[in-house]
């Protein structure tokens, strides 16, 4: 037989083979989730926005050591070490963080700022859901780090390190 | 003068009609290309996502009207209503079932039923070649002419092994009338009878359509969207537009030429039509979501090597039989 009317019929079987490999998935159900509706099932070790964690007593686990900015592959971390004194403590180290900055836009959620910190301080939480609608309102500053009350991250307040 | 007003009215019923069917095989695709692809689909727009087209045609209608600087004017403006109005064109011919009753008159399901039927969809079809090539001309783009002269030399090269297949189901039931060729088909079907024929149609029809595998005009690797690229907007739209009625097209010749047209029992004629339109296109979405896109030699090698001797050897063998 002709070479080509060989190979055609060869590859026209082919193609009718994986007409049928699409025809059963035509009647399977879809996998896809309705997003907004279905939340999706977030695993214990997800790695989402950080918190800044406090102690039971309401005092903030940071020391400002800048470990984690130091160790920050993507340099997204700010942090601007100040010293604790008798008449305002607001740390249980010598110094706290005066400020704390995360640049979301930067942040590859590597998780590297949680390993590196000393006190357990920095951790990340489980909300993904951190569009917006500017370059400004994604550099997440100390206020919107820290935890409203402790444990409010889902990280045990009691918990040493 | 009531022939006129009556033929007038069904062109303008007609023509509503396609378009909308046309807007709703893009939703159907979408929604069956999900399917087939393990996921659900445009399903937010209204209930089911069936107002989706409306949304669609908003948003391209919104989008913004440009022309290249140095486009010719004349042409690029005439080029995508050339190949809208070609596609188009091609249902002055299509019988969609038998005649009715209705209001106490007789009423034919065409608008025209020439004698040569066949041949004026043929020629239809190859008009719109006019309008991708000056489409591509006019745009002064080099991408675009180089997307236009390929889409061109596909349709062309299709155009002859479809043609061919035709004329094998045009001898067997001679007459080139479409009604008549429906007629033919009261015993046996013709894809019973002319299976070849069948199979050399249908893979020219996919390329006649720029279907996938051989939608190489969008190639967008090497010609970004081909011979459309410097179109956009409402522009745009006749020429996508003139790809879908070109499906429908197809599948409704299809199903005219091969598979009995409006023949079938308990249904009325038009219904058993349309489904048989509806199942071709539903077939035209499977392909696509299972198939690779062919490489342009492969595309011309089929063409050339394969289905155009295929064609002609079916053509004299189905004389010979007639004769």
């Amino acid at each position: 037989m002709n070479r080509t009317v060989r190979r055609a019929m060869v590859e026209g079987a082919a193609i009718l083979k994986g007409l049928g490999v699409t025809a059963r998935y035509l009647f399977r159900r879809p996998v896809t989730l309705q997003y907004p509706e279905q939340r999706p099932r977030i695993p214990p070790r997800f790695k989402g926005r950080h918190w800044l964690t406090l102690y039971e007593d309401g005092d903030e686990r940071c020391v400002g050591c800048e470990l984690c900015a130091i160790v920050c592959p993507a340099q997204a971390i700010y942090v601007k070490p100040a010293e604790n004194t008798p008449e305002k403590r607001v740390s249980k180290g010598e110094r706290y963080a005066e400020e704390f900055q995360i640049n979301m836009l930067r942040c590859i959620f590597c998780g590297f700022c949680e390993e590196a910190c000393p006190t357990g301080a920095i951790v990340l939480g489980h909300d993904f859901e951190l569009a917006d609608y500017s370059r400004q309102a994604l550099i997440y500053t100390k206020e919107m780090l820290t935890e409203p009350y402790p444990g409010a991250s889902g990280r045990d307040p009691r918990r040493e390190v | 003068m009531t022939l006129v007003l009556e033929a007038a009215a069904k062109s303008a019923l007609l023509a509503f009609l396609l378009l909308t069917a046309t807007a709703y095989t893009v939703f159907l695709e979408r929604r069956l290309l999900g399917r087939f692809h393990h996921r659900i689909g445009p399903n937010r727009v209204g209930p089911w996502g069936l107002l989706q087209p409306l949304a669609d045609g908003i948003k391209l209608l919104a989008k913004e009207d440009f022309m290249p600087r140095a486009a010719d004017r004349v042409v690029y403006l005439a080029a995508p209503l050339i190949v809208m109005v070609a596609a188009l064109f091609a249902y002055a011919v299509i019988p969609f079932g038998p005649p009715v009753e209705l209001f106490g008159r007789r009423i034919h399901l065409y608008i025209a039923n020439p004698d040569a039927g066949v041949l004026l969809v043929l020629g239809a079809s190859s008009i719109g070649v006019y309008g991708l090539i000056l489409g591509g001309w006019s745009s002064n783009s080099k991408y675009a002419l180089l997307g236009s002269l390929r889409s061109a030399a596909q349709v062309v090269s299709y155009e002859l092994a479809w043609g061919l297949s035709v004329l094998s189901v045009v001898l067997t039931a001679g007459t080139l009338r479409l009604g008549g060729i429906v007629e033919a088909q009261r015993e046996l079907w013709f894809v019973v009878k002319q299976p070849l024929a069948f199979v050399v149609f249908f893979l020219s029809a996919l390329a006649e359509t720029n279907r996938a595998p051989f939608d190489l005009p969008e190639a967008e690797q090497e010609l970004i969207a081909g011979y459309h690229t410097e179109y956009g907007g409402l522009k745009f739209v006749m020429f996508y537009i003139a790809e879908y009625v070109a499906i429908i097209t197809q599948s409704a010749l299809a199903t005219l030429l091969f598979f009995g047209g409006w023949l079938g029992p308990v249904l009325p004629g038009v219904v058993w039509f349309l489904l048989k339109t509806a199942v071709f296109v539903g077939v035209f979405i499977w392909i696509r979501a299972t198939v690779p896109r062919v490489r342009y030699d492969h595309l011309m090698g089929l063409s050339w090597k394969l289905l155009i001797p295929l064609a002609l050897t079916n053509l004299v063998v189905t004389s010979l039989f007639v004769v």
